[in-house]
């Protein structure tokens, strides 16, 4: 692909992912979201948090069927933000819900397992968006590639989160669970050590 | 609606009226929807005319009550209460409506009523939630709750047909719903078609979904956190914008501990929660 094909399509993936947040502003402002959006809002972001992360790791399997190098260019874009909706969702519970009280966020992350969930896959996101930019991927050398792929415990913290996080009404996470796990599925060499996955290949010819 | 005002329980609400725009958009009734934009959105074609309420089981004499009926059971008044929900956050609303006793009393009550079973309408074609098991949260359809008799008698638990002067909007519950202000808001059971009077506790939604999360008495109490939040404070929802809100300590039986507590005397709350 050419370089003004790429800066196309990174453009149309920044609107892709930013344009939901100015909706989610003019929701909040026409009382779309309701009298009381708190609730809208932390959803919304949460939401936004997962379709971003199912686009980041549909990269990389995308690129090696299509057979599109360039397709990993937009990867980090498309991490980022997922980061972006991480830290705004965590945002929105903070200030909207708990209105400020940090003593009682540092308990709920304590007492909660479903928070707890939450907070160690923000902090994963944390660390992979710091260690984002190519300085630190060259710093980081080999490191760099086992410390992102971390990222795959964020794909099953995340719906894990979700799941626990509603009254009732459990298909929607489900959804996302499966789906996440398809394509953790599809990265099974990488998520197996190599001497397990020789022995599993010699079972199965024995 | 022609009211008077009953001033009685308003130095307890502690803090201004939650605006009519909030109380009639931000709703839990999942017969339209999970989101809390459902009900406002889905449920403006509800019809509550004609309505038909029973009263049967343990009483002495059974009642049919239609639309009109609703509104001359009983003098209506407005009571402000605070509203406090299992998930944390809360408001103060202007109910019209009538104490639960007067109408428990014209069906006279026998020996044998020790319950009040309440039942939501079940009408799949008006209310999406209950034909799509997705839209509805996967409760087992009608909504049913109840009191023990003791708690249905007390002055405080209120039939209401009305907020801020008017009839209830059908997102808040028409033609007429139940109002317990000292227990979570999933109590207090909407749209209401049938009031069965038992000897033995009758079942109520959010416990048969979940047990050990929802109790039978669902009353309001800070020591006792839902397995996933703290029950310790609640988000009073503001009169402006996002940021009016105020988080507040609960109180034990939200406020109401000197018309209510003695209710539950000898029993263990973290028991029967």
């Amino acid at each position: 692909m050419s370089n003004r094909g790429l800066i196309l399509l990174k453009t149309a993936l920044h609107l892709a992912c930013g344009l939901p947040l100015l909706y989610l502003w003019l929701a909040v402002q026409s009382r779309a979201a309701g009298g009381d959006p708190v609730q809208y809002l932390i959803h919304f972001l949460g939401m936004g948090i997962l379709n971003t992360l199912a686009a980041t790791l549909l990269v990389s399997p995308l690129a090696r069927w299509r057979r599109w190098p360039w397709l990993m260019r937009v990867r980090r874009l498309l991490g980022l933000w997922c980061f972006t909706y991480a830290l705004l969702h965590l945002a929105a519970f903070l200030v909207f819900d708990l209105l400020l009280d940090w003593s009682l966020l540092l308990g709920e992350v304590v007492k909660r397992p479903y928070i707890t969930v939450g907070m160690v896959a923000f902090v994963v996101l944390l660390a992979l968006a710091v260690t984002s930019p190519k300085l630190a991927q060259r710093k980081l050398g080999r490191r760099w590639q086992a410390l992102h792929r971390w990222v795959y415990l964020v794909a099953i913290l995340g719906p894990v989160h979700f799941w626990w996080s509603v009254k009732s009404g459990n298909w929607e996470p489900a959804l996302y669970l499966s789906g996440f796990l398809l394509l953790l599925a599809w990265r099974y060499k990488v998520l197996i050590p190599k001497r397990v996955f020789r022995r599993l290949g010699a079972d199965s010819k024995g | 609606l022609q009211h008077r005002k009953n001033l009685t329980f308003d130095h307890l609400i502690n803090g201004p009226l939650t605006p009519e725009q909030k109380v009639i958009s931000h709703n839990n009734f999942y017969e339209f929807g999970t989101a809390k934009t459902d009900p406002v959105n889905k449920a403006q074609g509800f019809k509550v005319e004609p309505w038909k309420l029973v009263i049967e089981g343990e009483v002495a004499k059974p009642m049919t009550l239609d639309y009109d009926d609703l509104f001359k059971l009983a003098p209506l008044e407005e009571r402000i209460y605070r509203l406090r929900c299992v998930e944390a956050w809360s408001m103060v609303v202007p109910w019209l409506g009538f104490p639960l006793a007067a109408l428990l009393k014209r069906a006279e009550p026998t020996s044998k009523a020790k319950y009040v079973a309440f039942e939501t309408l079940y009408d799949p074609e008006q209310m999406p939630g209950q034909s799509n098991r997705f839209l509805g949260g996967g409760i087992d359809y009608p909504y049913v709750e109840g009191l023990r008799m003791d708690e249905a008698m007390n002055e405080l638990t209120l039939l209401s047909v009305g907020l801020y002067g008017k009839t209830l909007p059908p997102q808040n519950g028409a033609p007429i719903r139940l109002v317990v202000p000292w227990k979570y808001g999933f109590k207090s059971i909407k749209s209401i078609v049938r009031i069965r009077l038992t000897e033995t506790q009758p079942p109520s939604t959010w416990n048969l979904l979940a047990a050990h999360e929802y109790g039978f008495y669902a009353n309001v109490n800070p020591a006792v956190d839902h397995p996933r939040w703290s029950q310790a404070s609640e988000r009073r929802i503001g009169a402006g914008g996002l940021l009016s809100a105020k988080r507040i300590p609960t109180e034990p039986f939200n406020g109401y501990g000197d018309y209510v507590a003695s209710l539950y005397q000898g029993m263990d709350l973290t028991r029967y929660y």
